[in-house]
């Protein structure tokens, strides 16, 4: 089936490039206390709330731009960038009918339904979605469904407005707004997102799905995520991200903060193809991004997996803080770049309670003159006996013009710790392709199954539907970059 | 069916062929015998269509289309096979997923829809019996950790699948053992109708002891230099290749 839908999508540019015409209330450009009060009061905050983005701001202030990362950029602006975007008109979404026809387009182009109807009837999984346009979520389905069973899905907003007890305890616990730049930035500026707690005991039912898309020019993205699953709750939540095609970069910089606890466990997979510029790597999204979570108490798990191939700039390395006894984490990530795209990508893990147990598997393919970087830390921490790390990361070229590498950093305070690291590179061979050729299968063909064969343990991790979509975007990103 | 002729063909400006002719019926098996390095090889990647080599003289006309105007591709879609003598490993691949793809790319060629489900599964059933392949291989991805001669029954098996017009083994005895040589050999003759052609390179008699060929070869320096009836290649295993190459020189 893979290859039916690899050969409707090769030939295909970057297909979510679209404009939506739709009017947008913005904040003026640019960044000052002002404008972090002007968002907080559009946005009806709390007290404490406000604060916590003007501290955040005043420590930003005093931060430098981080440029230890394996990639070279134009310094972003922060002066020329629109802070807030509110797709118009703003009001309570009751039902379909009052949603915005030209958003409803937008939502077909992307081939996402939020006709909840569609969905039960045709896909066997469900998924909730939570779209969050420019800055502001604009529909969140399923949430009665959801709400029978106690879990809370909906924009970060509302839950600041209707779980501020939640919110309060749990933000900023994984990502502190002094964890580096761009979260100090994210923490100060931040205008929705998505919020999901999962009760006690409950097994989420369906796929929760957040689908991030930047619509209006010159504004930047900044949201944030946090999710929270209780003793013995279990999630699975994914993450979608397009951009229309701009000649200017735009910057994406969001916080994904996770907490789990007893014998909980957290599946987070993205599939990240945010506008990755032109082929001269004109334009395209800077995607700043810090994700991590925290596996807070005993046997609980989170898990990572994620198949980037949209952005100009990526820099992002989602990680799992394992405090709690027998916890797990895992990391699972495809990095395509293709072009002028660049990528410095990778995972933390940090053990820290006892029998520990962290994997991570890694695979960068790069094309055209790109770049692209693994950088992973594996810290076992005194005290934390017996913990494992298992890791490969493999690099697959295409061509000669691009560039891979690998930074994996190892420390080991516990004598009981065992690390396994493995790593290849490997070109994507002219024998193979021709080995494919001579059985019938043309070149692009044979390219999108190498590419997928290659990347099969972190695609077998997504959820059906995000596979095949995945499986998609490989072929398409790599269209042309061999023979 | 094939119908070669004049044949020059050069690899990083060194000529390999020198003038090959080679006339294949539909139903014949034709064996080509000769020492390492005299071009075997490279025959059969000039007929498959790999793109290093170069052309520079000769034609090759396979049932009534001009071969060398064709991709790689397209020949495989004509029917040409070949059996690879260092078959390719692609990790993460199914066997299963990559012939699928290949039949359904081949049925497409010819303006055919993508081969029902049962239809396939039936004629991959069909075809593991027919070269005892074991079925846990025919799931693993593309001969990743396969032993020498699973690679070698591999390719019979594709084959088999793939229902070729004209199939070339290239040294597919080599790396065989007695049992797996004649597991080859009777799923090449189980396949044998009218309508194909065959083309054996070898190097050893030993796998004509088991394919019966219609006419023998002996490839030399880049030329046919010697064509007879399958005893050709017992005389040519009593006196070694020394013979022709004397008979050659002289
Ligand atoms: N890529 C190459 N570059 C230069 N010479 C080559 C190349 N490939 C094959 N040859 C030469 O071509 C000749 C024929 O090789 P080959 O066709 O593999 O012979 P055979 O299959 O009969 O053993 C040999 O002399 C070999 O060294
Ligand atoms: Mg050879």
């Amino acid at each position: 089936m893979a290859n039916e839908i690899l050969s409707e999508q090769i030939n295909k540019d970057y297909e979510y490039g679209f404009v939506t015409d739709i009017e947008a209330e913005n904040a003026p450009k640019g960044l000052s206390e002002d404008i972090i009060r002007f968002i907080s009061t559009k946005k009806n905050e709390p007290e404490w709330m406000l604060d916590y983005r003007l501290k955040a701001y005043r420590y930003w202030l005093t931060l430098e731009e981080p440029h230890w990362a394996h990639v070279s950029y134009p310094k972003p602006d922060f002066q020329n960038i629109i802070y807030y975007s509110v797709p118009k008109p703003k009001k309570q979404l009751g039902s379909l009918d009052e949603v915005d026809p030209e958003l409803l387009k937008t939502f077909e182009k992307l081939g996402i339904s939020i006709e909840e109807q569609k969905r039960l009837s045709g896909v066997e999984s469900r998924i909730a979605v939570d779209f969050v346009m420019d800055s502001v979520s604009v529909k969140t389905t399923f949430k009665e469904t959801l709400a029978e069973k106690g879990i809370i899905f909906c924009s970060f907003g509302e839950a600041v407005q209707e779980h501020p007890d939640l919110v309060k305890k749990y933000m900023s616990s994984v990502v502190p707004y002094t964890d580096n730049f761009y979260a100090a930035l994210n923490s100060a500026v931040f205008t929705d997102g998505s919020f999901c707690y999962i009760p006690k005991g409950v097994r989420c039912p369906m796929e929760l799905s957040t689908y991030f898309r930047i619509n209006s020019a010159g504004t930047g993205q900044f949201e944030r995520t946090l999710i929270i699953a209780d003793e013995d709750a279990y999630v699975s939540y994914l993450e979608g991200c397009t951009a229309p095609m701009r000649d200017e970069n735009q910057l994406h910089a969001a916080v994904v903060e996770i907490v789990a606890h007893k014998n909980a466990e957290v599946k987070y997979s993205t599939v990240q193809n945010w506008y990755p510029g032109d082929k001269e790597g004109k334009g395209g999204i800077f995607n700043f991004v810090t994700k991590r979570g925290v596996c807070l108490e005993d046997n609980s798990k989170i898990s990572w997996t994620q198949v980037e191939t949209g952005s100009a700039v990526t820099w992002k390395y989602p990680s799992v803080i394992l405090k709690g006894d027998n916890s797990v984490g895992e990391f699972y990530s495809v990095a395509v770049t293709n072009n002028y795209q660049q990528a410095d990508t990778g995972t933390k893990m940090f053990h820290l309670g006892k029998n520990t147990r962290s994997t991570i598997i890694s695979k960068g393919i790069s094309a055209g003159f790109s770049n692209n970087s693994y950088r992973g830390l594996v810290r076992i921490a005194k005290g934390a006996t017996n913990a494992r790390n298992f890791s490969q990361c493999d690099s697959l070229l295409m061509g000669d013009k691009c560039g891979a590498h690998t930074f994996p950093y190892i420390e080991i305070k516990d004598k009981s710790g065992i690390v396994e690291h493995e790593a290849t590179t490997s070109k994507i061979g002219e024998d193979q392709l021709f080995y494919c050729k001579q059985r019938g299968i043309d070149n692009e063909k044979a390219i999108g199954l190498i590419v997928n064969g290659y990347c099969k343990e972190v695609l077998n991790k997504l959820p059906m539907e995000f596979a095949v979509e995945a499986q998609k975007l490989l072929a398409v990103s790599l269209e042309g970059s061999v023979g | 069916m094939l119908s070669i002729k004049n044949l020059h063909a050069s690899i990083d400006g060194k000529e390999i062929l020198k003038g090959i002719n080679l006339e294949v019926k539909a139903g014949e098996i034709h064996a080509i015998m000769g020492p390492n390095g005299s071009g075997k090889s490279t025959l059969s990647a000039v007929l498959a269509g790999r793109e290093e080599y170069e052309v520079t003289e000769g034609e090759i006309i396979f049932n009534g289309k001009n071969l060398l105007e064709l991709s790689p591709e397209d020949r495989a879609r004509e029917g040409v096979f070949l059996a690879f003598q260092y078959p390719i490993e692609i990790p993460g691949v199914s066997n299963v997923n990559f012939l699928k793809t290949a039949i359904n790319e081949i049925r497409a060629y010819k303006g055919l829809a993508p081969m029902e489900a049962k239809d396939f599964l039936a004629r991959l059933k069909e075809k593991q019996k027919l070269v005892e392949l074991d079925g846990k291989l025919a799931n693993r991805s593309v001969n990743e950790g396969f032993s020498g001669g699973e690679k070698k029954r591999n390719e019979i098996f594709q084959m088999a699948m793939l229902e070729p017009k004209l199939a070339i083994l290239d040294e597919t005895d080599s790396g065989l053992d007695i049992d797996a040589l004649r597991i080859v050999a009777g799923g090449v003759n189980k396949l044998k109708s009218k309508d194909n052609a065959t083309i054996v390179i070898t190097h050893y008699q030993r796998l004509l002891d088991y394919i019966v060929p219609d006419v023998v070869h002996v490839l030399y320096n880049g030329k046919i230099v010697k064509t007879g009836p399958k005893e050709l290649a017992l005389e040519l295993e009593e006196k070694g290749y020394d013979f022709i190459k004397e008979e050659v020189n002289a």
